[in-house]
């Protein structure tokens, strides 16, 4: 999928996770990673958006997360969304 | 039935604080809403939601119904085709007329066909909350045996006559009971409209009294604080369970001894009177299993 306009999913709740999501000219992934439990699950948390995005063939995009706390079916559930609302099939 | 249902827990689509402890707060079903606790703008982040939540996450031994959006708007198709495709127990159908569980019915049988799922396996809730549906449930409850059960909507059915809801129910009385006998004789659960005014124990407890006692099997809850008052009123008394015993163990003696008609405690015992012990009896199982 193409990321063809910057798009939102998700919220600042606790056990949720907040995704923002832009094109990126540049080519290729960034992603920015916030978390409450960064220490503890910061790489975790990384693997599960990039293999939701690889996933969902987005190849290129800027990413910044904020999470707070949320388990691993609300990351994949809230990427999927940003996603979907900012890309074209 | 075979399913206890006595309480059925809403839980809002789009929070995934509480879909996550779903399974482990106590109620015999949970209702993750799409309808009319998710904005318009969440719809799809909802549904997404609730869709990996279902992959992801253990409910135990809770039944899982998910309440999908009316068939009348843009969300309902996505909403069946998303969650269907993950097997919950149940879609709660909003605002269900006879044509809608149809179109259900037929949804879910092409979409199970197509994930390779036990044809008839989603049940099917309608939700009965406008006047139209109220006097139309025979038709809307005999479009699928898909159908388990039926829940009463209050608030919109009274928003739909135009009169007040009010804590003592009159004005629901009529519903009550409708929804109540026609659950009766398609042998499926009869789940009454939740109690919005979670600081008054004494008006929720009376209004759980008054549900059980025109035949209605279940209460939904809006808040899982609920859930154990309305286990305890819909729980066979204990002297009903002896009592029920006393009669089924009559029945025997009788039967050995050729009596066809006999009496316990000076009251002759009947039909109905055998039937109630055993029902009793049987919802007391159900719960023993619980």
């Amino acid at each position: 999928m193409e990321i063809c306009k910057p798009a939102r999913a998700g919220t600042m709740e606790s056990n949720d996770i907040y995704i923002m999501i832009n094109p990126n000219p540049r080519g290729g992934i960034l992603l920015q990673l916030e978390s409450t439990v960064m220490l503890q699950f910061g790489s975790q948390i990384k693997h599960t958006i990039m293999e939701t995005l690889e996933g969902l063939g987005v190849e290129n995009a800027e990413i910044m997360a904020r999470d707070r706390g949320a388990l691993d079916y609300t990351i994949k559930a809230r990427v999927e969304t940003a996603v979907k609302r900012s890309a074209v099939i | 039935m075979g399913k206890l249902r006595r309480t059925m827990l809403f839980m809002p689509g789009n929070n995934p604080s509480m879909l996550q402890n779903a399974g482990i707060l106590g109620a015999d079903s949970v209702i993750l809403d799409l309808e009319d606790a998710v904005s318009p703008s969440e719809k799809d982040g909802a549904r997404i939601l609730v869709r990996n939540a279902i992959k992801s996450l253990e409910f135990y031994d809770t039944e899982l119904v998910v309440r999908i959006n009316p068939l009348s708007t843009i969300y309902a198709m996505e909403d069946i085709e998303e969650i269907g495709s993950v097997h919950p127990d149940a879609l709660m159908v909003s605002k269900a007329t006879q044509q809608d569980i149809v179109e259900v019915d037929r949804l879910l049988k092409e979409l199970e066909k197509k994930m390779g799922f036990e044809i008839g396996g989603i049940k099917i809730f309608p939700l009965i909350e406008t006047a139209y549906s109220l006097e139309n449930i025979y038709e809307i409850v005999g479009a699928s045996k898909r159908t388990v059960g039926v829940l009463l909507g209050a608030e919109d059915l009274t928003a739909d006559l135009g009169i007040k809801r009010t804590k003592s129910g009159e004005e629901i009385f009529y519903a009550r009971n409708k929804v109540a006998l026609t659950c009766r004789a398609f042998g499926i659960d009869a789940i009454d409209t939740p109690f919005t005014d979670l600081t008054d124990i004494e008006g929720f407890k009376r209004d759980i009294e008054r549900a059980k006692g025109l035949g209605l099997t279940g209460k939904s809850a809006i808040n899982p604080r609920q859930v154990d008052t309305i286990h305890e009123i819909f729980a066979p008394h204990e002297e009903e369970i002896v009592y029920a015993k006393r009669v089924l163990k009559a029945v025997e003696d009788a039967e050995r001894n050729g009596l066809g008609v006999f009496s316990l405690d000076g009251k002759m015992v009947d039909a109905p009177i055998i039937s109630r012990a055993k029902t009793i009896l049987y919802k007391a199982s159900l719960m023993r299993n619980n």
